[in-house]
């Protein structure tokens, strides 16, 4: 889910974040995964508050942002496939649905569409590894995954 | 029939696969036959090739079906041959189910048995026995036990737990941790998900117990985000247990407090390198830390820190309950116990398998798991994750034991064993053990964070047919550089895949350099 959010909007939900995490040990990733969740992604915006309330630096909280695979920088496209790209979705053939799917969409693996329908992701391991391949359409999970069944959901939810 | 009870897996691969669809199917047949349906959502039972498939309560037991058509169709024959075997899609009583009889259920003894949003069905199959045990001990008796059992550490190290747990009560300081690493990363590995969503108060019994053993008062429990239902379902449990007075500042009437905070990772695979993890609680970002200091000593914000797997924690409550001796009688060598394998990748019957240490992969892979998916010859398995070795079908007969399959040079880590069929090419697996590993990495040592990149390189350059004997060279090299050199196990493991590869299959390093001439 993405929201576009004016500067106001932006600082006033940003400032609401942040005071439910005072005092919280460690609020740095909660704050920006708290964050995410309300804008589907990470407003670049939202740094210099984050660092002013929680006394870091900017490059503290920056740091933090570019560290993790979850936390992004740019709104994801309006549907969101990520495909497990771990050892044992390999093994059922998840290189090979990968690639079709990448073809179906027209991007590349880790990018949106044009259109910004869809994002298409790498993921490593959904702990569904006894019933691969496993993919997320829009967060949901499935196993023993097909193309078919990925674009089947795409129109279901589209 | 005027009511039935049925039991559905609610885990999520379950429902990934359609569990959902069948719970729907049942409540609409049977409004339709004015039969009342209690539809009770459990765990999962681990039996993932069955899936999805349900459970119905008769006077012998639970019997077992599952759709080989349509839902609907199943669950219409289900009633029209009241609920006996006569139905096509029966699979007979599930407790007479040989892939459930022949396994060893100790942890997951209530999985895909009771419902994991009760307080009261975790207590009517026996929870919290061993919390109430605990409670009328002292720290000195539980870290005696746990120790006593043999317990080591299943995240994969297999360091003993009961020597963990007396460092940290040794440790000088009124604030002390307990944090649960619920950060399985491990391609092949769903045993700490499987139990999270299936058995959640048994987590929470096992960390209060090491809380009581420690004098720890606060426990962090850091779930990974690739597993939203079980975060969900530990916040639920842990709430459930708050107000059953089984957590938080007075347990059970004993004036001992803790309580348990959820946290969320956030797609970082090393954040399962435990000091990564005490890292990333701290809100930074996941960066190893160079030991010594111990956790134990100086983990989390600094101060003394028990860090243990979901499943060493959950092997405790049991422990505390039937008794050291009990634990400590299973397995062989120095692994006492059960362990929980994960049959995964190219399997036919994928699934979850707790058997005391000692069995043999082979009999984990061909007789509980049925080879592989596709019918093809097993290639390799690979046991113990990412950072695990691929091993050829010639050496299955090893027993999964810490020291046996540390000595022929593989490990078992978390348990998973992902089996790949003759079609795998050794040289992209190993590729793919270097890729990962710079995908990765946290970054703070070169030997990881370069050596990873440069790791690519090389077995690239082998794959086009450059030079392949030095290059050959140049990456057992580099396997023996980042070994001997990385801070953690991240780059110190990351050469075991690579080189058993290089050992086991050195025709598809030939071959690709061969084909590129």
């Amino acid at each position: 889910m993405t929201v576009v959010a004016t500067p106001a909007d932006l600082a006033d939900r940003i400032g609401h974040i942040l005071a439910e995490h005072q005092g919280t040990d460690g609020a740095c990733l909660l704050v920006l995964q708290a964050i995410q969740r309300a804008f589907g992604y990470v407003p670049a915006a939202a740094l210099e508050p984050v660092a002013k309330a929680l006394s870091l630096s900017h490059a503290d909280v920056y740091g933090v942002l570019t560290f993790y695979h979850d936390l992004r920088r740019a709104p994801p496209g309006r549907h969101v496939v990520r495909v497990c790209q771990a050892e044992a979705c390999q093994a059922m053939g998840a290189r090979g649905l990968t690639e079709q799917l990448a073809r179906r969409f027209d991007v590349a693996l880790g990018d949106t569409t044009k259109d910004g329908a869809v994002t298409l992701e790498p993921v490593y391991c959904l702990g569904n590894c006894a019933l691969s391949p496993a993919v997320t359409v829009d967060g949901a999970l499935y196993g023993r995954a097909t193309e078919f069944l990925v674009l089947e959901r795409l129109g279901a939810v589209r | 029939m005027k009511s039935a009870t049925f039991f559905v897996s609610g885990d999520s691969a379950s429902v990934s696969v359609g569990a959902d669809d069948l719970v729907r199917a049942i409540a609409a047949e049977a409004k339709r036959r004015g039969i009342e349906a209690r539809i009770v959502r459990t765990g999962s039972r681990g039996l993932y090739f069955l899936e999805p498939m349900f459970e119905v309560e008769t006077d012998e037991g639970r019997m077992g079906f599952r759709p080989s058509g349509t839902m609907a169709e199943c669950v219409t024959e289900m009633f029209d041959s009241d609920i006996s075997p006569k139905a096509r899609t029966c699979l007979g009583l599930m407790d007479d189910l040989p892939w459930l009889r022949r396994q060893e259920r100790l942890t997951f003894e209530r999985c895909g048995i009771i419902d994991p949003r009760s307080v009261g069905d975790y207590r009517f199959h026996g929870g919290f026995l061993g919390l109430e045990r605990a409670l009328g001990l002292t720290p000195e008796e539980i870290v005696a036990m746990v120790t006593d059992s043999g317990l080591r550490g299943r995240g994969g190290a297999g360091f003993p737990a009961g020597v963990k747990w007396n460092t940290v009560l040794g440790a000088p300081g009124d604030v002390k941790y307990i944090c649960c690493n619920a950060d399985e990363g491990d391609s092949g590995t769903f045993a700490d998900r499987m139990l999270m969503e299936g058995d959640p108060f048994l987590l929470i019994e096992g960390m209060t117990i090491a809380a009581l053993a420690t004098g720890a008062a606060k426990g962090f429990l850091y779930i990974r985000s690739e597993y939203p239902a079980a975060i969900a379902m530990m916040r639920h449990a842990i709430d459930a247990a708050r107000a059953g007075g089984w957590l938080g500042v007075d347990i059970r009437g004993s004036g001992k407090a803790f309580d348990i905070e959820v946290r969320e990772g956030a797609g970082a695979y090393i954040c399962g390198e435990e000091t990564a993890m005490l890292e990333s609680l701290e809100g930074k970002r996941g960066m190893v830390r160079a030991k010594p200091p111990l956790p134990a000593l100086e983990g989390l914000f600094g101060k003394p820190t028990v860090v243990n797997n979901v499943l060493t924690l959950a092997a405790v409550p049991l422990i505390l309950s039937r008794g050291a001796a009990y634990y400590r009688d299973l397995g062989m060598g120095r692994s006492r116990g059960t362990q929980p394998f994960q049959l995964a990748g190219c399997v036919r019957n994928g699934g979850l398998v707790e058997k005391a240490f000692g069995i043999t992969l082979r009999t984990l892979v061909e007789d509980f798991g049925g080879g592989t998916a596709t019918g093809r010859p097993i290639k390799a398995v690979q046991v113990g994750g990412p950072l695990g070795g691929y091993i050829p079908e010639e050496l299955l007969d090893l027993p999964a034991d810490y020291e046996a399959l540390a000595e022929a040079g593989f490990m078992l880590g978390h348990g998973g064993l992902v089996v790949f069929d003759d079609r795998v090419d050794m040289l992209a697996q190993a590729r793919f053990a270097m890729e990962f590993c710079a995908h990765e990495s946290c970054g703070k040592c070169t030997p990881c964070r370069i050596g990873a990149v440069r790791g690519v390189e090389v077995i690239d350059r082998i794959a086009a047919g450059a030079e392949p004997a030095k290059n050959l060279a140049l990456l057992e090299d580099l396997c023996t550089l980042m070994t001997d050199g990385s801070l953690c196990a991240m780059g110190g493991l990351t050469p075991m895949p690579v080189r058993s590869a290089l050992r086991h299959f050195p025709d598809d390093f030939r071959r690709s350099a061969a084909a590129a001439e």
